[in-house]
């Protein structure tokens, strides 16, 4: 009797255990016994993918290692950094240059990483700036952003930056529509659907990554929203969501969620090609910034340009078309085959899937339902290879695995939902922890995903995490995917926001000739100072350049003499070591600018306005060597009209110790 | 009885929860190794130092032009830190070096350090008073046998 008690209670404690840890209910429950081991990477170890994860509101992107979740450098982009001195030194003030002058700040939302053949290939990642839209390129042998170009008669550049197969073109579709640049934008709000436009730009990628604006397509005023190119058989092809069809331009929460069916814009971009040769795109003028950093000066320059070729869909008929799609699409992602087109909406109760194949088909026998100011729409049905039934709740984005499946995010449910592109079925579901937005598999968006993790970027953290206050880090979870079943190993706190990330295999970018420190013999700055024998201090009017050096552990000079009062002082400091991971750091006493912080074999330059009379410490602010401590300096300010000569010196005093002034 | 339930329980629970992954590729291992060549620590030779130079042959007369070049490299990666004279600044004044070393254990040294600040006896000694370890100033062949050039200068070789 007692036996068959206790039989009872451990079939009922194991049953329970079996479905609480296979159909997790609640966050306690999630994580099953072997979670820390496939997380877990040992110290000294490396790990497996690097993880470039958009740092939302913060501006910046942030690395990542997989599976462990580890931060390893968050990489300034649009937002000023005074930790490295972006933004601030003189080298890098013209990266955040735009046609509205210096913008300290933005909101990057989607990493993309270089492909060639539709395959990850460890050179660049690219961000998107969505407040005054940008799209910078970040070298991955420096982990540096490189350049950076503005995109005129755009607000709110949202669909960017993603790229075509062979990295020909990385593309901009703005979210908000406004008055193009060369028209009188001084017209009522409520004009909207007479004066406002969208336009996508299509910005060309040279060899050594140069991004050059090759043409705009001018479309209607909607609200353009995600992209992904074609691959594959449907490479030559975009794919645009468009938003807010309705044209509203207030209270879009109802407004723009009238209509059952908003758009998948699909754009055949070679054929615009086609037309650009043939001469049809207009010379339009505008301004915009183009900010490139040059290597081998380690100088930042910005150029306004003042033009841009200009398609329009509405003359252009066969570039853009329509296919109709339910309700209000986010997510716009095609399968690495190339034949199937997700569209996520936002609000719709179902996925719809599009046949690249059946498009083509659609166009080619005009099954179009009319037109949406003067954009042929093609007929749901004619393009549609099927729907997903009942996936969850505000389907947002979509990545694959390279086996045939699909992983959805739902931000209303929150849970990621595994399904069978072909057959449209459901396998899995996962919950996240809370309202997942973007997701991420390495390679998930390119023709060759390593379906091994997948990362859900979670938009709410609420308990998951010690509290900190009202403002809390926003989470992401990683789930091993290789198995039939999602398994949830790890959750890990993220800067910013993080919208869209991307990953690829680690040997992929470690092994890309990374720069371990810049080579003094190449050191090309105008103000390089090769040696402490050509260290000097220059006046020239009120300008004071100082030619400084620093190693292991001091400053050439370490004394200057001087100064005075409403001199404008730069201090050009070249770090003379030549050896990985050995930067120097720069920090002034009541300087309002930042610090520098200067690789190995780099040169930086930190300018100074004194405010008052008196002797200012400088110091190293990186812990270099043993001698850290001692490497500092002073600097001697005089009031202006003060006869004290200019002088500086390393280890003897000058001027001689017996003047006392 | 309800001992053997409980492990197929268990052994049911495992295989219901996705199977174990497959060993994948050992992503530990740098593929940029190192120049850790020398496994033995006994087999540490004072003279010659550790590193790619074995022999080196010095000209019977100083090589003018090179001492030249070796002057201005130095100008750049190394007087930071040496003087040509006796005197120590962050590590030690150049004056006397050729005599205190062979030249293939300076060669060896100044390209690559880290090895030798590890294991040899007499820069073990000096980092005790400099207490900076020398830094790896990423010198390519021909800089640092014109650097030996300018110490031979400094240390009056005609």
């Amino acid at each position: 009797m007692k036996n068959t008690v206790v039989k009872a209670i451990v079939a009922i404690a194991m049953g329970s255990a079996l479905f609480t840890s296979c159909k997790p209910k609640n966050s306690g429950d999630a994580v099953s016994g072997d979670a820390a081991q496939k997380a877990y990477v040992a110290p000294g170890k490396y790990d497996e993918f690097y993880n470039f994860v958009s740092g939302g509101f913060s501006g910046q992107m942030s690395v990542y290692g997989l599976p462990s979740g580890r931060l390893f450098r968050v990489i300034p982009v649009f937002s000023v950094d005074p930790e490295k001195g972006y933004g601030y030194n003189e080298e890098t003030k013209p990266m955040l240059n735009t046609s509205h002058g210096f913008v300290p700040w933005d909101d990057l939302h989607h990493t993309e990483m270089s492909q060639t053949n539709g395959e990850v290939d460890g050179r660049w990642v690219f961000g998107n700036a969505n407040n005054t839209p940008r799209i910078a390129r970040i070298d991955l042998k420096t982990f540096t952003t490189k350049e950076i170009i503005e995109l005129p008669n755009s607000a709110g550049n949202h669909s960017s930056p993603f790229i075509t197969e062979n990295t020909e073109y990385v593309v901009a579709g703005t979210r908000f529509s406004v008055p193009a640049d060369n028209s009188n934008g001084d017209v009522p709000i409520n004009t909207y659907k007479q004066n406002f436009k969208g336009h996508l730009s299509f910005v060309k990628v040279g060899k050594e990554g140069q991004m050059d604006i090759a043409f705009q397509i001018q479309c209607p005023g909607v609200n353009f929203d995600l992209s992904h190119a074609g691959k594959g058989k449907s490479h030559g092809w975009f794919f645009f969501s468009c938003y807010n069809t309705e044209q509203a331009n207030t209270l879009l929460e109802v407004n723009a969620s009238q209509k059952d069916k908003d758009f998948i814009m699909a754009v055949n971009w070679k054929k615009a090609e086609e037309y650009i040769k043939a001469g049809k795109g207009k010379l339009t003028p505008t301004r915009y910034a183009h900010n490139v950093y040059n290597e081998s000066t380690h100088t930042a320059t910005s150029e306004i340009k003042t033009q841009v070729l200009i398609l329009d869909s509405k003359e252009l008929k066969d570039i853009c078309y329509m296919i109709p799609c339910p309700k209000s699409p986010h997510g716009c992602d095609v399968d690495p085959t190339g034949e199937y087109i997700v569209g996520s909406g936002k609000l719709a109760a179902l996925i719809p899937v599009f046949s690249f194949d059946k498009l083509m088909n659609a166009i080619k026998t005009k099954q179009f339902e009319g037109e949406y100011d003067g954009i042929p729409v093609v007929k749901y049905e004619a393009a549609l290879h099927g729907e997903v039934q009942k996936p969850g709740l505000g389907p947002l984005h979509t990545e694959f695995d390279g086996k045939g499946n699909a992983y959805t995010t739902f931000f209303v449910s929150s849970e990621v939902v595994k399904w069978d592109i072909k057959s449209l079925k459901v396998l899995d579901r996962v919950p996240t922890y809370y309202s997942v937005g973007h997701l991420c598999i390495p390679g998930g968006d390119s023709k060759k995903p390593f379906g091994k993790y997948l990362i859900a970027y979670n938009k709410i953290t609420k308990d998951r995490y010690l509290p900190t206050g009202p403002e809390l880090a926003q989470s992401a979870q990683i789930f091993d995917i290789s198995g039939d079943k999602m398994q949830l190993i790890l959750d890990f706190p993220t800067i910013g926001e993080p919208h869209y990330a991307q990953a690829a295999p680690a040997d992929l970018i470690r092994n890309n000739g990374q720069l371990k420190f810049y080579k003094l013999e190449d050191n090309k700055h105008p103000f390089v100072t090769k040696g402490e024998k050509e260290t000097k201090v220059v006046r020239n009017g009120k300008r004071i350049d100082v030619y400084m050096t620093c190693i292991r552990s001091h400053f050439a000079p370490d004394n200057i003499e001087g100064i005075k009062m409403g001199d404008e002082v730069y201090f050009h400091i070249t770090n003379l070591e030549q050896d990985w991971d050995v930067p120097h750091g720069f920090a002034i006493k009541g300087s309002s600018n930042a610090e520098l912080l200067i690789m190995p074999g780099e040169t930086a330059t930190l300018k100074w306005n004194p405010d008052k009379v008196g002797i200012f410490p400088f110091y190293c602010t990186d812990f270099c060597s043993a001698l850290h401590q001692e490497m500092q300096g002073y600097i001697r300010v005089s009031p202006t009209g003060s006869n004290v000569p200019i002088s500086f010196s390393l280890g003897t005093n000058l001027p001689a110790p017996t003047t006392q002034k | 009885m309800y001992k053997v339930s409980l492990f197929i329980a268990m052994g049911l629970l495992v295989i219901s929860c996705g199977k174990k992954e497959q060993s994948g590729d050992d992503f530990s291992k740098p593929t940029t190794t190192e120049a850790t060549t020398t496994a033995d620590p006994a087999s540490y030779d004072p003279n010659r130092g550790e590193g790619k130079y074995d022999k080196v042959d010095l000209g019977a007369t100083l090589d003018q032009a090179m001492a030249t070049e070796g002057e201005k490299v130095a100008g750049v990666k190394c007087t930071s830190c040496h003087k040509p004279t006796d005197e120590k600044l962050v590590g030690p004044g150049w004056h006397g070096v050729t005599s205190r070393h062979k030249p293939e254990w300076i060669l060896n040294f100044i390209t690559n350090p880290d090895p030798m600040i590890n294991k040899d006896p007499k820069v073990q000694a000096q980092l005790e008073i400099c207490l900076v370890r020398m830094p790896n100033q990423g010198l390519n062949d021909t800089e640092a046998r014109n650097i030996l050039e300018y110490m031979r200068k400094i240390d009056g070789v005609k």
